[in-house]
């Protein structure tokens, strides 16, 4: 979807601001969340795709104000309640009310910790042969779906060179939303920097992405 | 986490509604029985004190000092950092970008946060936010600049934007004068922006 989170390319934003000796987390609650997104993920209540594309959602006002842990519990909570792992009733309350909604792998308990520790696994054996090879150029689709993608805007329609390939992945417009691991191919993709933004980009400056297979096609 | 809380008063309100919302919510979850708190404690527990830069920092250090580490690291970053038992696991797809005289490697996530825990822990709060995540891709130099970071003008800015479930760690170049140091020492200079491409490893002797 074309939300302010694909925030590649916009002005006006600001300069960065480092906060020397940074915490890990600012507030306590800020943990709370993490975890809870951690593990309820874990317990297979949703998948990494589904819960971006939930903070995705977030109205753009909100989105824009609210801290990184503020979006990941707005996203958390209304991604559960449309799961129906819990009610709008339960939240107003507080407390528990309804019988809960059986996980995909199970209560979410000390002894899972660890093996959330590494990452998930995203590649997938390849159901056809690449139809790119290192040093292809490639033009980037112009799509606007309005669901998830993650292929950023300030891309589309452009012209690179296919530099690495990563093997086949899960594809994220896909799990999003729930329709299917549906693997891809996985390559990513250079551009000139004045390609992308025209005479005034820096002429020593090149931006790679990662792109799936379907958002591109050959030039 | 008391010493972590730092309210200020604009926000002091909505912070206190975001905290009973996100305590509301553990209680549910916790009385559905979908997570047991303990569980929660470890994950947060193991973030604030096993998982942070100096993980990537220990990598870089054995690349500085092992040229048959560092070809197999370019290689494969996940499988290489692998044969290190003492490092922290690390996931598949980890791509280590070397910079070189003539080339510079800056790693962003324009679309959320994507970002190489595992190596450096949780990202700091300026990599999750807008300016960063919009700036980088179009104006990487002045970037740098916020950070004080000049690179010089013949040399390649590459941005690797984080758009998939691969994940990247900047392989920084040896300060000079370190000849001889081991990968104890050389491991102290190598700070967590070095490792993203926003900044450069600590020159030797220069106060920590």
């Amino acid at each position: 979807m074309n939300g302010v989170h694909d925030m590649g390319g916009m002005d006006g934003f600001g300069k960065v601001e480092p906060e020397p000796n940074e915490p890990v987390f600012h507030e306590e609650w800020e943990s709370r969340v993490l975890a809870m997104v951690r593990a309820m993920g874990a317990a297979g209540a949703f998948n990494i795709d589904t819960s971006r594309f939930y903070r995705e959602t977030i109205p753009p006002h909100v989105y824009l104000s609210s801290s990184y842990y503020k979006k990941w519990f707005l996203g958390l909570e209304e991604m559960l309640i449309e799961k129906g792992y819990l009610t709008r009733e339960e939240v107003a309350a507080g407390h528990a009310m309804q019988p809960a909604k059986a996980l995909k792998h199970g209560k979410f308990d000390l002894g899972q910790v660890e093996r959330i520790m590494v990452r998930g696994k995203f590649a997938r054996p390849a159901p056809a042969p690449a139809k790119f090879k290192i040093g292809d150029k490639v033009r980037t689709k112009n799509i606007h779906p309005a669901t998830h993608t993650r292929l950023p805007r300030y891309v589309r329609g452009h012209v690179g060179i296919v530099e690495l390939n990563h093997g086949c992945h899960v594809f994220p417009d896909s799990a999003a939303m729930e329709l299917g691991e549906n693997p891809q191919w996985l390559y990513t993709v250079v551009f000139e920097g004045r390609d992308l933004w025209g005479a005034d980009g820096d002429p020593t400056s090149k931006v790679s992405i990662d792109a799936f297979e379907p958002y591109l096609d050959p030039a | 986490m008391s010493d972590h809380h730092h309210h200020h008063d604009h926000d002091h309100s909505e912070l206190s509604e975001t905290e009973l919302r996100v305590r509301a919510l553990e209680t549910i979850l916790t009385e559905k029985g979908y997570v047991e708190p303990a569980a929660l404690d470890a994950i947060i527990q193991a973030y604030e004190t096993r998982i942070g830069p100096h993980n990537g920092a220990r990598v870089v250090a054995k690349a500085w000092s092992d040229p048959a580490f560092k070809t197999a690291l370019l290689e494969d970053g996940s499988k290489a950092i692998g044969t290190l038992g003492h490092v922290s696991r690390v996931g598949d797809h980890l791509v280590v970008v070397e910079n070189t005289p003539q080339r510079h490697n800056m790693v962003v996530c324009t679309l959320c946060s994507c970002y190489p825990w595992e190596m450096l822990g949780l990202p700091p709060v300026w990599y999750k936010a807008a300016p960063y995540r919009s700036r980088a891709v179009k104006d990487p130099r002045g970037v740098l600049a916020d950070f004080g970071v000049q690179v010089a003008k013949d040399v390649e800015i590459r941005v690797w934007d984080s758009t998939a479930e691969t994940r990247f760690l900047v392989l920084p170049m040896r300060p000079a004068g370190t000849d001889g140091w081991s990968e104890e020492q050389l491991a102290e200079l190598v700070t967590r922006d070095s490792m993203i491409g926003t900044g450069f490893p600590k020159a030797p002797g220069a106060p920590s």
